[in-house]
């Protein structure tokens, strides 16, 4: 018996064959060809751990510890895990109260947490201090979900030289796509040596390959490690700072505004980079910065400004040593040249007539050096005194320049400014092409006027002179990791193209400005010093005390410079200053305390910021003039 | 020679007379579905396959016990099947009811009797009754006589037992009733026409809320060129009428484009294709091309059901009733949003590759990614375990399976054993096409089982009842006079 409809079976079978094959073509564009299932696969169950390594420390010249790291914790909670109706109960009093934060904070952290992720570990309270670690790990136990993770910062032991180190932070949206190294929530250096040396420092990130689950739950790593990077811990900075100086001149300046900067002649190796008012570099780490910055930021006395590197003052009289020894080397006056103090010309003090370049600068005689720019700029080249004034000044520029005035050092020091070196399309554009000639820029001569230079580069200054016309561009670092410094910038030899016998002549006049000139005060027994005062005029109200110096006569060791504003005479206040520094640098200890202590009397604080209101004030209202 | 046939002997005819290649598939894959239990809920503290405190070590025991049950079968009378089979359905009815009173409420459905420990779901029983039952009723009904009592009879037979199923909130395992349609199929009891258009609305019903609009119009219009093509065999004709639907696509498309593409794509494509067809009618009207206005009207009422589903779903439906379609077919089961289950279990399967990660390297499903996967997804594990070989391997043991099955049932003497034969093939294709198809994204998210595969004593044991009376039967069909 024949079925009628047995034909159909074949149907049946036909569409069984198509329902295979549509799925074995589904299953061959899922699994053979379609590329991104494999990828998000490996999103599920992959997580990549970060390892950072300890940041490196950085010490001084002699090996003390300037920044090192200090171990916080961070309170994390998985809410999944906590008990249900525990928190918060009794218990949360005493959770609270070893976290030192109120049960309302502790809920609103909890609550924000548990929106987050129930599964996902979130961050409960941040940088809990050792201290409170230590009575919080005891009692953890009895509180399941809840576990720390511990997290360096930076601390700094001495509180000292906040801008030499300058400080880390997160890092911003703009560096983590300019550089793929860094990820969001990483730290970086934003300033001073953390930024200069951000590389050498942070050593090299690992990454820990985990699978978890689908709670997020670690489950092992991945291919064995296979294909793990291990963490590389950075390397140790030795910097050229002498801690002991350092902190030193910060006490010297304290209640004063201003700079120290002193240098190691012989290499070019920064000794000590103070400026006033500074701050605690503890304040800017880690959860504190963000409440501190602002604070510092506000503040009137500025103590986030590195005067040392940005704070462009006129030089005042420290300017004749070089307007002295370019006029030398120009041949436009000789060792004996003399001129008559005519006080007609620019005001002067009173002193005897300077006879040779060495008493022009011992006395600082300014009309001295209105005739030794005259000289300078009026060649008698031309006829036409704007033509003539022209070429001189050329000259005079290409000379002054090769000082390392009128531009920052190429060096590890950030953000340090140029200052200002007049240059003859500057004139142009300020008095027009051949209007100007030396009457109108004769200011110059004693370093006031348009002229501007950093302390930093006075401090290169006084070294150009201690070394008798050479410097190495000044720098922090001695070793990075136990090794010397390898950096080629450090090691050229800058050759300030004058002869040395005229550097003679002028060390011959400086050393007299301390023994029987300006500097009196700067005298240190045993140790011959060379310096030159500046009491430098300014817009902003008295006159700032300068002076610059390098210590001994013979084989300099140091070469400092110092400047107080609004402090009046160079010899009355940085002189001194300046002798104390190298006294401590050069024997360690002070021979005169009161001296030490006159300075430390002095306030000079609200003096300076009483001119800087003054100076806001007649800012703003100029500025809603316009 | 009949009448001297006695026990001993039966027993040795029996033996040599069963199906060792249905038994041997039967084998294969309850051994390969619990090796992938054993790696879909592999953890390190308990690496044993025959620890019987996890699932694997579980389904070991569901295992013997059904080889228990293989054997009673096998020591029963084929006769019993046939003449007890209404006697099971009613039992089952009443157990359907009885769970609805005092069953145990698992997962939002109360399809559980619980006893101890011990969990037992009728409805998967219910299955071989209602297979059992189908066959008793078709093999003396006939399709030409006394229509509406006969339709009543079996609709109502099917329908029993569904509608118990879906009061227990468990639509996914009364839906596979809908799988006797193939049975109806077979006797003539459904035409052909029927079966098509029936399949085409519950596929494009389907297609329309889980994929990509533009893709459905395209295909349907790629589906009504090849029937066009295969149905005509003519080159010239079909050439013609491609380059018209080509040439519409193309226009519209340009058109859309210079206006700055107001219009999604799906719409340029279906205006496109109302436009071709309406010139292919204009052509057609002139040559006389035979079947042609019936493949135009099937596309256009494809066209519109396509559009229609997706408005009346998104438009028309409100936000309660849209979500309990949801919840039917799956679309909105879990909490992380729509489609999670699907999504995971793509990632899975997909990362598998050619070749597969190797036995228990799977992360996905070891890991947890994919929901239910010792159940409703075990084929993720063969997917990212065994990649795309195994998983192939796997479908094709199945299709083996169900074409050895159409076979036995096609040389069956019996009415009943036929159909019954047809039935279990149905049951289980039913289920491989909904199980795989959901795992792979190509079907709704029904919550059943993967027969002889998923973890579960109820399920596993119902499908080797089914399969086996078959066995049973068929090892006794010489015993009956054609």
């Amino acid at each position: 018996m024949k079925n009628p409809y047995s034909d159909r079976k074949l149907s049946i079978a036909v569409i069984i064959l198509i329902i295979a094959v549509i799925f074995i073509i589904r299953l061959f564009y899922l699994q053979v060809i379609d590329k991104s299932l494999k990828l998000s696969a490996n999103n599920n169950v992959l997580r990549y751990v970060t390892i950072y390594p300890a940041r490196a420390f950085i010490f001084d010249r002699n090996g003390e510890m300037m920044v090192e790291n200090q171990a916080v914790y961070d309170l994390l909670v998985i809410p999944l895990q906590m008990p249900r109706g525990k928190y918060p109960g009794i218990d949360t009093l005493e959770l609270t109260s070893m976290l030192g934060v109120s049960v309302e904070e502790f809920r609103d952290a909890l609550g924000k947490a548990k929106k987050y992720s129930q599964y996902k570990p979130s961050v409960l309270f941040k940088q809990i201090s050792s201290m409170r670690y230590a009575t919080l790990q005891e009692k953890l136990f009895k509180y399941p979900g809840l576990f720390t993770q511990a997290r360096t910062l930076r601390t700094y032991p001495r509180k000292s030289a906040a801008h030499v180190l300058g400080y880390i932070g997160e890092v911003d949206e703009a560096k983590t796509k300019k550089n793929p190294y860094y990820k969001s929530g990483d730290y970086i250096g934003i300033s001073g040596l953390e930024l200069s040396y951000e590389e050498v420092l942070r050593g090299k990130k690992g990454v820990q390959i985990q699978m978890v689950d689908v709670h997020n739950r670690p489950k092992g790593s991945f291919q064995d490690g296979k294909y793990d990077t291990t963490a590389v811990v950075g390397h140790n900075l030795k910097t050229s700072i002498d801690l002991d100086i350092q902190e030193y001149g910060e006490k010297l300046m304290e209640n004063k505004v201003g700079s120290i900067v002193a240098i190691e002649p012989a290499t070019g190796e920064i000794l000590c980079m103070v400026t006033s008012p500074s701050y605690d570099p503890n304040l800017l780490v880690g959860s504190e910065r963000s409440k501190n910055y602002p604070v510092l930021a506000k503040d009137i006395s500025k103590p986030l400004l590195n005067r040392a590197l940005q704070a462009k003052y006129p030089p005042g009289s420290i300017f004749k040593v070089i307007q002295a020894l370019i006029g030398l080397q120009l041949g436009v006056i000789h060792e004996n040249t003399g001129f008559p103090c005519d006080k007609g010309l620019v005001n002067c003090h009173n002193h005897p007539t300077c006879t040779s370049v060495k008493q022009s600068i011992q006395h600082s005689c300014n009309p001295y050096f209105y005739k030794v720019f005259q000289r300078i700029i009026q060649q008698g080249k031309s006829r036409s005194i704007f033509t003539d004034s022209r070429i001189g000044f050329q000259a005079w520029y290409d000379l002054v320049t090769q000082f390392g005035l009128g531009k920052s050092f190429d060096s590890d020091i950030k953000y340090m400014k140029g200052g200002r070196i007049p240059t003859i399309n500057f004139y142009d554009k300020w008095y027009g092409k051949g209007r100007w000639a030396f009457q109108t820029i004769y200011s110059l001569s004693i370093g006031q006027g348009e002229v501007e230079i950093v302390p930093m580069q006075m401090a290169n200054f006084a070294a150009i002179v201690a070394n008798k016309g050479f410097y190495y561009t000044p720098h922090l670092v001695k070793e990075i990791g136990e090794e010397k410094i390898k950096d080629p910038r450090f090691y050229k030899k800058n050759i300030v193209p004058v002869n040395a016998n005229y550097f003679d002549m002028i060390i011959e006049g400086m050393s007299n400005v301390v023994s029987a000139g300006t500097a009196r005060l700067a005298q240190i027994k045993d140790i011959e010093v060379c310096g030159k005062t500046g009491t430098a005029q300014n817009p902003r109200g008295e006159d700032h005390s300068v002076f610059v110096a390098f210590a001994p006569k013979e084989n300099p060791k140091i070469a400092i410079a110092v400047y107080v504003e609004n402090a009046g005479f160079g010899g009355v206040w940085a002189a001194p200053i300046a002798s104390l520094i190298i006294e401590k640098y050069l024997t360690r200890k002070i021979s005169d305390p009161n001296k030490e202590l006159r300075i430390l009397e002095f306030n000079n604080l609200e003096k300076s910021l009483s001119f800087d209101k003054k100076r806001d004030r007649l800012n703003k209202k100029s500025q809603s003039a316009d | 020679m009949i009448k001297s046939a006695t026990d001993s002997t039966r027993k040795v005819n029996l033996l040599i007379s069963v199906d060792w290649t249905t038994i041997i598939l039967y084998f294969l894959l309850v051994i390969i579905g619990w090796v992938n239990i054993y790696a879909a809920v592999y953890n390190n503290e308990y690496q044993s396959i025959f620890d019987i405190s996890q699932k694997y070590g579980k389904q070991m025991l569901w295992i013997g016990a059904a080889l228990f049950i293989i054997l009673l079968i096998f020591i029963t009378d084929s006769n019993f099947f046939s003449f007890f089979a209404i006697f099971v359905y009613i039992i089952t009815i009443g157990l359907l009811i009885a769970v609805l009173l005092f069953g145990k409420e698992v997962n939002g459905a109360r399809a559980w009797f619980e006893i101890g420990s011990f969990r037992l779901q009728p409805a998967e029983f219910a299955k071989l009754a209602a297979c059992l039952t189908i066959a008793k009723l078709l093999s003396f009904l006939n399709p030409k006589t006394h229509i509406i009592r006969n339709w009543v009879l079996i609709l109502g037979m099917i329908g029993i037992p569904a509608a118990l199923i879906i009061l227990q909130n468990d639509t996914g395992t009364a839906l596979v009733y809908g799988a006797f349609v193939f049975v109806l199929f077979r006797e003539g009891w459904v035409s052909t026409k029927f079966l098509f258009f029936g399949v085409l609305v519950i596929v494009l019903f389907i297609a329309t809320l889980i994929t990509d609009p533009l893709f459905l119009v395209i295909s349907l219009i790629v589906l009504s060129l090849i029937i066009f093509g295969a149905m005509r065999r003519r080159l010239k004709e079909f050439s013609i009428v491609t380059g018209i639907f080509i040439v519409s696509g193309v226009l519209f498309y340009a058109i859309n484009y210079a206006l700055k593409k107001p219009f999604e794509l799906h719409y340029v494509f279906a205006a496109s294709a109302l436009l071709a067809s309406i010139v292919c009618v204009i052509i057609n009207i002139q040559i006389k091309i035979a079947n042609a206005i019936t493949i135009i009207a099937m596309l256009i009422a494809s066209l519109s059901f396509t559009f229609t589903v997706d408005y009346i779903f998104d438009k028309v439906l409100s936000e309660h009733q849209r979500l309990r379609i949801s919840v039917l077919l799956g679309m909105e089961t879990d909490l992380k949003g729509a489609g999670y289950n699907v999504h995971q279990s793509k990632i899975a399967i997909g990362s598998g590759g050619f070749l597969g990660k190797g036995f228990l390297k799977g992360t996905q499903t070891k890991y947890d990614f994919v929901p239910e996967q010792s159940t409703d997804f075990i084929f993720c594990t063969i997917g990212e375990e065994w990649g795309f070989l195994g998983s192939t391997i796997v479908i094709g043991l199945f299709v083996a399976l169900l074409l050895r099955i159409i076979f036995l049932a096609e040389r069956q003497r019996s009415h009943f054993s036929r159909i019954y034969g047809y039935a279990v093939a149905s049951i289980i294709f039913f289920h491989l096409t909904i199980n795989i198809g959901m795992t792979i994204g190509l079907a709704p998210v029904i919550g059943i089982p993967l027969p002889f595969f998923s973890y579960g004593g109820s399920s596993l044991w119902a499908f080797t009842m089914l399969l086996f009376i078959f066995i049973r039967l068929d090892a006794s069909r010489l015993e009956l006079l054609a």
